[in-house]
């Protein structure tokens, strides 16, 4: 065993390239949630965002338009999900369910003719200046640009939500809908922005790893990254900045335990690969206070 | 237990009665584990597939159901395929081998085919690759390119398939690097992109250069070239988008000639139920490219050794060898028997780490 | 503008009316799919929604639909009572899988002697897997107020690595040298659940319809029945009318906990036959979709059933004798489920054409 082999510094700077997915698909999750609505089709935004992402990739010959490509397919797939939801009152649960099996297949179907070609490299972002600094400089300045949008997404959710006016209405019409309703806000209306922001970010996340991590399109590209993502938002107790920790928590626990093995050390993998489930519901039993949103996976329909 | 033969009988009956029909067309099926565009193990058995149509034309007629589920889901598929008149029946997956079992009881008038199972009957034959002879090309290749002498390695499962690929490949590296060492990590999975980046990024951050892997997504590949000076290995099919550098070689699955030639058996009449383990010299195992990135000397003397194994000349698994605990396993000489790999259970002298159990 | 108005009462035709229009509507826009992927859309309608039973080879096809509902019908029935109380179990999934871990374990530990007490046994450590599993989130909805959805959906990847782990390690098969799953249930004659395997009659199947009965007639004439609704509809209410919820929350998780656990046997010693690395094939999920599909009632649930095994034959059918992608499928299934989901709106409200602005 050489635990001397591992770097700290190496490993958390990865730590940031690995949580990236998670963490854009579960900020969305986030704000979907705070709104009061139960998205579990974000496996399906995830997968459709890339696919979108890789096909506009490959068409326009920028990454940057196959991003926008990737969060604007996220967003139409979760209007399905939003329209059925919202407007025809359908059940969230298994509406979720079906938005995953739904995206999974359309995407495959997009695909087909994208199998086996490469994305074009998106270059690393060193941010001048900062990304000289010995050990945070490595860690958290010398990135691809998307890994930065992450943490400026948590950044402006954190202060939408806390500072803004929109962000108080959409955290009332979580907490109490109808309460909301009789205050005069549009319950539908804003609940419908906010799942296709989800719907937006989880794509965004998708297209991550079809045009950074993999990057290639394949058939179930995505191996169940958005359910990690929906795991997330629950540690995080639906607080944007705790999310950043849940994510490197999920996404370290990974790289903690394979850099265990490269070591050399004997460990049981599938009893550690449980630990952070079980460390989400123990934060879920220890926070009463931070619990979820009032209204969350309820339907609403205003009797007048 | 009567009502169930009848309904066997019935099921045979008009199994025949349909094959009577296309009498003159030989019908090809074949079931899958993932989706054709998988990019990886399920592709390289469509290609197969595609061979098959390819070679015979008209004469073939070929079926496929892809993403099939291991269990119950797998019988009905084979079993519908037999019913509409198969003749033969290829299964891709170790999953599906109690189901091909079941229903090849059922038809004993049509052909079934196991890949790397172990279970054989008159109508079903199963056959493998001996990728570990194409694991030796690369070993021999990463301890020659690595600089840090610390080669990583993702396996998927600790099956003997797998432990196969690690002792071949690591008893190549030593003979022509006594310092190349191995880190072994298990990510328990055949196909997760972002767990198998992670896993290389590991490796590499702990100081590998070359990396090895034993499951299907392109992410190490990436994970490597986005480090710089890595070396990586193809793993199932080509992965040529990333030659000639990080990717300097690759070990392909390339399943058409035995898909042929079992094709071509069935057509004649001459199937028999067998026990193939082919590799390098049947063409079943082939080395992709090995591109420019790696030194004339280095790569001439890997296309010595792929000569020798496709001539019958070298097994890798070749004496002496000792196991990991130091106790001999194979004298001067001696070759492995395929008892012996195919139940693989522990590494060769000098690997450190042990296998999960 | 169009507007919604609640109905006083569901609306008795539409409660059969709207089901069916979901089905045309996901026949025409699945028949523009096909189209567009140039096969005949006309035969492969045929092919998935006829062909499984009435075909040259419907007598095969059927008794699989009996093998493929069954497990839906099982955990769907369970879930249901939770569903209409209020108790959102979403973790069916990994109940469904310590069902058959449990179960197995005691089967293989018995293996290889031969008595008629392993099976039922086997079906008791079944039950227990899955209640025990559905428990977790019930005690801790009950005695700190965690949200159960969430729990028990955790539980399900914790299930998960726990079934990997057994794969490879306790309940392997020591006479495979090293392949991982474990021994084959279904050729242990005291374990498997197969009565009739090609009658596709196995004993997951006969509990599924005891289940539907046993659910009739609990939501239809019993108390419990009663206040299950109630809970459900009015909280409130149901207290005024002396319903311990924490109580109702316990047995809910327990009915379907115990039911999932008893599908997840009742798989892995016939159909299925082992436990494997990948064992589960989402019917836990697929269970809540039905669940609703069948709008929560026991003949409904038995319909949506299926209703979702015969796309899953019919598409296996398509895509050998069409060449349809599996992907198509999965689109098709996606979209019947939406066109289900939404058609409901017409059971429960009327739509209003109203002049814009008086609304």
């Amino acid at each position: 065993m050489d635990l001397s082999a591992i770097n700290p510094i190496l490993l958390l700077a990865s730590l940031m390239v690995a949580a990236t997915p998670i963490l854009l698909a579960a900020i969305g999750e986030l704000v979907v949630e705070r709104a009061g609505v139960l998205n579990l089709g974000v496996e399906g935004m995830m997968i459709t965002g890339a696919v979108c992402g890789f096909i506009v990739t490959i068409n326009a010959g920028s990454p940057l338009l196959g991003f926008a490509g990737a969060a604007i397919g996220g967003a139409l797939l979760a209007l399905v999900f939003g329209v059925l939801t919202q407007v025809l009152l359908s059940n969230q649960v298994a509406t979720g369910l079906a938005l995953t099996l739904f995206g999974l297949g359309f995407a495959a179907l997009l695909g087909q003719g994208y199998i086996g070609i490469k994305a074009p490299v998106i270059p690393k972002w060193p941010v001048p200046v900062l990304s000289d600094i010995p050990v945070i400089g490595p860690i958290l300045f010398n990135h691809d640009p998307v890994v930065y949008l992450g943490i400026a997404i948590i950044a402006g959710v954190w202060a939408f939500l806390r500072y803004s006016r929109a962000g108080l209405i959409l955290r009332a019409v979580g907490e109490n809908h109808d309460a909301a309703h009789a205050l005069g806000y549009h319950v539908i209306r804003v609940r419908l922005l906010a799942i296709m922001f989800g719907g937006a970010c989880a794509g965004l996340g998708g297209a991550y790893l079809s045009l950074v991590r993999v990057p290639q399109w394949t058939e179930g590209l995505t191996a169940g990254a958005g359910w990690i993502a929906l795991a997330i938002v629950v540690f995080a107790s639906w607080r944007p900045w705790r999310l950043l920790l849940g994510a490197y928590l999920f996404g370290g626990v990974t790289v903690l335990q394979l850099n265990l093995q490269a070591a050399g050390m004997a460990i049981p993998v599938a009893y550690l690969s449980m630990a952070p489930y079980l460390a989400t519901i123990l934060v879920l039993v220890m926070m009463r206070a931070g619990r979820a949103p009032g209204s969350l996976a309820q339907s609403f329909h205003a009797s007048r | 237990m009567k009502f169930k033969k009848l309904l066997a009988g019935t099921g045979i009956a008009l199994a025949l009665a349909t094959g009577a029909f296309a009498q003159d067309k030989t019908t090809v099926g074949f079931v899958y584990v993932g989706p054709v565009g998988d990019g990886g193990w399920t592709y390289e058995h469509d290609k197969g597939r595609q061979a098959v149509e390819a070679h015979f034309g008209d004469a073939v007629e070929t079926v496929f159901v892809e993403s099939v589920p291991e269990g119950p889901d797998a019988e009905r598929v084979i079993t519908q395929m037999a019913l509409q008149g198969a003749d033969l029946i290829f299964t891709t997956s170790f999953g599906y081998m109690d189901a091909t079992i079941n229903v090849a009881e059922r038809f004993p008038d049509v052909k079934f085919e196991h890949a790397t199972g172990y279970k054989t009957a008159d109508n079903v034959a199963i056959y493998n690759a001996r990728f570990y002879e194409g694991r030796a090309i690369q070993g021999h290749i990463a301890g020659q390119m690595t600089q840090s002498n610390i080669v990583g390695y993702i396996g998927s499962y600790p099956i003997p398939e797998v432990i196969q690929g690690i002792n071949s490949a690591f008893i190549h590296a030593r003979e022509v690097n006594p310092d190349v060492e191995f880190r072994v990590v298990w990510a328990y999975t055949w196909f997760d992109p972002a767990k198998e980046a992670e896993a290389a990024t590991v490796l590499i951050e702990q100081g590998a250069d070359v990396i090895l892997q034993h499951t299907d997504s392109t992410a190490p590949q990436a994970a490597a070239q986005a480090a710089g000076n890595v070396v990586t290995f193809g793993q199932a099919s080509d992965m040529s988008e990333f030659a000639p550098f990080p990717r300097v070689s690759s070990i392909i699955d390339d399943w058409a000639p035995y898909y042929v030639a079992r094709t071509q058996a069935v057509i004649d009449g001459t199937w028999e139920s067998s026990d193939t383990w082919d590799g390098i010299p049947q063409g079943m195992v082939s080395i992709g490219e090995i591109t420019e990135a790696v030194p004339a000397e280095v790569k001439a003397s890997a296309e010595a050794m792929i000569e020798a194994i496709r001539a019958g000349e070298y097994h890798p698994f070749t004496g002496p060898l000792n196991r990991q605990d130091g106790s001999v396993w194979l004298a001067e000489g001696e070759t492995a028997s395929d008892g012996d790999l195919l139940g693989m259970n522990f590494y060769v002298e000098g690997l450190t780490g042990d296998i999960p159990q | 503008m169009i507007r919604l108005e609640k109905r006083t009462a569901p609306s008795r035709f539409w409660t059969y009316a709207a089901p069916l229009l979901a089905v045309v509507l996901t026949m025409v826009c699945g028949a523009l799919l096909f189209a567009a992927l140039g096969k005949d859309p006309f035969e492969t309608i045929r092919t998935i929604f006829w062909d499984p039973l009435f075909s040259e080879f419907s007598w095969y096809y059927r008794p699989q639909l009996l093998i493929k509902a069954a497990p839906l019908v099982l955990i769907a029935i369970g879930l249901s009572f939770g569903f209409r109380a209020g108790v959102w179990n979403i973790g069916a999934e990994g109940q469904y899988i310590l069902g058959a871990i449990c179960g197995a374990a005691v089967g293989l530990a018995f293996y290889p002697t031969e008595s008629p007490f392993i099976f039922p046994l086997m079906v008791m450590a079944g039950a227990l897997g899955g209640w025990a599993w559905a428990m977790i989130p019930g005690f801790l909805r009950v005695r700190f107020g965690t949200n159960e959805i969430l729990v028990s959906l955790m539980l399900v990847y914790v299930a998960q690595s726990l079934l990997a782990s057994m794969a490879l390690g306790a309940l392997r098969n020591p006479d495979a040298s090293g392949f991982p799953g474990s021994r084959n249930l279904a050729r242990y004659p005291s374990a498997t659940s197969w009565i009739n395997e090609s009658a596709g009659l196995h004993w997951g199947v006969v509990f599924a319809l005891i289940a539907v009965i046993f659910a009739y007639i609990t939501l239809s004439r019993h108390i419990f029945g009663f206040h299950v609704r109630l809970s459900g509809q009015s909280p409130r209410a149901a207290r005024f009318a002396g319903v311990n919820p924490g109580l109702l929350v316990l047995i809910c998780m327990a009915i379907s906990g115990a039911l999932a656990g008893l599908a997840g046997l009742f798989e892995v010693a016939g159909p299925s036959g082992l436990i494997s690395i990948d064992f589960n094939a989402g019917y836990g999920f697929t269970a809540i979709i039905v669940a609703f599909l069948g709008r929560l009632h026991p003949v409904g649930i038995l319909l949506a059933a299926g209703l979702m095994a015969l796309t899953y034959i019919g598409g296996e059918i398509a895509q050998s004798n069409l060449r349809l992608p599996a992907a198509a499928i999965q689109v098709l299934q996606g979209m019947l489920l939406f066109f289900l989901l939404a058609v409901d709106v017409l059971t429960h409200y009327r739509i209003r054409l109203t002049a814009r602005g008086v609304a």
